[in-house]
């Protein structure tokens, strides 16, 4: 049985703010550190916004797209987030709920730093696969905090993408999927800890690094590939310079990776980050083309993926939903102050 | 609890604008009602439940300044009266917006946004608003 990509939806918050903004604050050089990371404005999510919104608006988009697909089939939905807004309390039966999936399904949050939302697409392909539900859902979304000052205050930003799993009508075969984990302490945030802490430069060779490369050269050794086989190429992205290295030392070419890296213009998404890559390229993709996606979460882990688009492509309403160009078009700036007001960050009075 | 009980009540028409039609004389209610006023007898057992359209149009709109608490954060901030695409009035907030490109006529779609929370520890109301579409 084929399992792959029935639909897919994406949503990004409409503001944005700029490092230089941010460094203005903080006697920093943010134009600056913003080059250094590849970062030229990051999304801010509205105070009315959370995962919960994100993830829904990014499963309606999904929905639309398939307006043959009944949403009782649905048997799971699983989002993915190191920002769920209730510590207790499902994100993922608010959205079900909101796109009139339930009562007949599973439902859990899943938490993996920023690869939770591709660990949710790989048990919908097991339970697709094994034939235990027609359908599932795999949502990654995150509205991420970064301290204010610190490094993660340049990057970390908010939005998400949504998969409907399943093995009729795919547009999207996935061909083979297969992770490498660690227990690798480099980011990680403390229950009921407003910011996270990072491993600062052991962030990268041993961890980002090390298990991407992993997962990309056993899924490249297991399916019998070589980079340039691939007419896209996805890779996690904190920032824009990790991906734009990783995918050089694995030898694809700036020109593979251009539609998935979204990073430069909306910051790090977190769980948001690969769903929302790959969704750009399939928003560019045509029938045979053949796409690899290696995801990272912190703590550790690599997700990797071998997707090859199919005819039904074609026949694939993806007008029924924003593409992401549009999604980010006309954004609105922020200053600090406005940004930090949204973002939960001045204490109010009680 | 008794708050949190209604609450979850009225979620299929603060996430879904699920409404009811009357089967009698055809008129769609948001928030849906059990009876139609017109018809009233005579819609009994015919009451249907309703999807209304989540797309539609500013009919009009006000900008509010003097916000209740749980609106401080986006205050001053624009409430519209919206006609949906088929034809059902609802009042909501317009949100994503820059106040002086809101226009009555500009095309608008329902989002599901945050309304309020019960302080620090309570429950997250999440509903119905609305945001520019082309
Ligand atoms: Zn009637």
């Amino acid at each position: 049985m084929d399992v792959g990509i029935v639909s897919y939806g994406a949503y990004v918050p409409r503001y944005r703010i700029k490092p230089e903004e941010i460094g203005r604050i903080w006697g920093v050089d943010g134009k600056g550190m913003g080059k250094g990371l590849m970062i030229n404005q990051k999304s801010v999510p509205s105070p009315d916004e959370d995962v919960v919104t994100i993830a829904t608006e990014a499963a309606r988009n999904m929905m639309a797209r398939v307006p043959e697909v009944d949403p009782r089939d649905i048997g799971a939905i699983y989002v993915g987030s190191e920002s769920h807004p209730y510590a207790v309390k499902p994100t993922s039966t608010i959205v079900a709920e909101a796109i009139e999936a339930t009562p007949n399904m599973t439902a859990a949050d899943m938490e993996f730093a920023c690869k939770a939302g591709t660990a949710g697409i790989q048990v919908c392909m097991g339970l697709v696969g094994s034939g235990m539900v027609k359908y599932g859902v795999a949502i990654g979304a995150d509205t991420s905090q970064g301290a204010p000052g610190d490094a993660l205050e340049y990057s970390a930003s908010a939005g998400g993408a949504a998969y409907l799993i399943g093995s009729e009508k795919i547009i999207a075969k996935i061909n083979k999927t297969l992770s490498f984990t660690t227990d690798t302490p480099d980011f990680w945030r403390r229950e009921g800890q407003p910011y996270p802490k990072h491993g600062g430069r052991f962030t990268g060779e041993p961890a980002y690094f090390r298990h991407i490369t992993s997962a990309a050269k056993m899924m490249m050794e297991a399916v019998g590939t070589k980079p340039e086989d691939y007419d896209y190429a996805v890779f996690h992205q904190p920032n824009g310079k990790f991906p734009t290295r990783v995918a050089a030392q694995l030898g694809f070419t700036p020109e593979q990776i251009q539609y998935g890296l979204l990073t430069p213009e909306i910051g790090n998404t977190y769980s948001g980050a690969v769903p929302l890559g790959l969704a750009n390229v399939l928003d560019h993709a045509k029938p045979g083309d053949r796409i690899f996606v290696t995801s990272y979460g912190s703590g550790a882990g690599s997700d990797a993926f071998d997707i090859t688009v199919t005819d039904e492509m074609k026949n694939y309403k993806r007008d029924k939903a924003p593409v992401l160009e549009k999604v980010l078009a006309d954004p609105i700036y922020l200053d600090y102050g406005t940004y930090a007001k949204f973002k939960g960050k001045i204490v109010m009075p009680e | 609890m008794a708050g949190v009980a209604r609450e979850w009540r009225e979620i299929p028409g603060r996430y879904n604008l699920k409404g009811t039609k009357c089967g009698n004389c055809g008129k769609i209610f948001f928030p849906g009602r059990s009876f139609c006023p017109v018809c009233r007898r005579a819609s009994m057992g015919k009451m249907e439940d309703y999807d209304v359209c989540r797309t539609g149009k500013v009919f009009t709109f006000s900008v509010v300044h003097e916000a209740p608490e749980s609106n401080n954060l986006q205050k001053p901030y624009v409430v519209a009266m919206v006609q949906t695409d088929d034809g059902v009035m609802i009042t909501a907030q317009l949100v994503d917006v820059e106040f002086d490109k809101v226009q009555i006529g500009m095309p608008v779609k329902a989002v599901l946004r945050k309304l309020s929370t019960d302080g620090e520890s309570g429950i997250i109301r999440y509903g119905y608003k609305f945001v520019p579409c082309e």
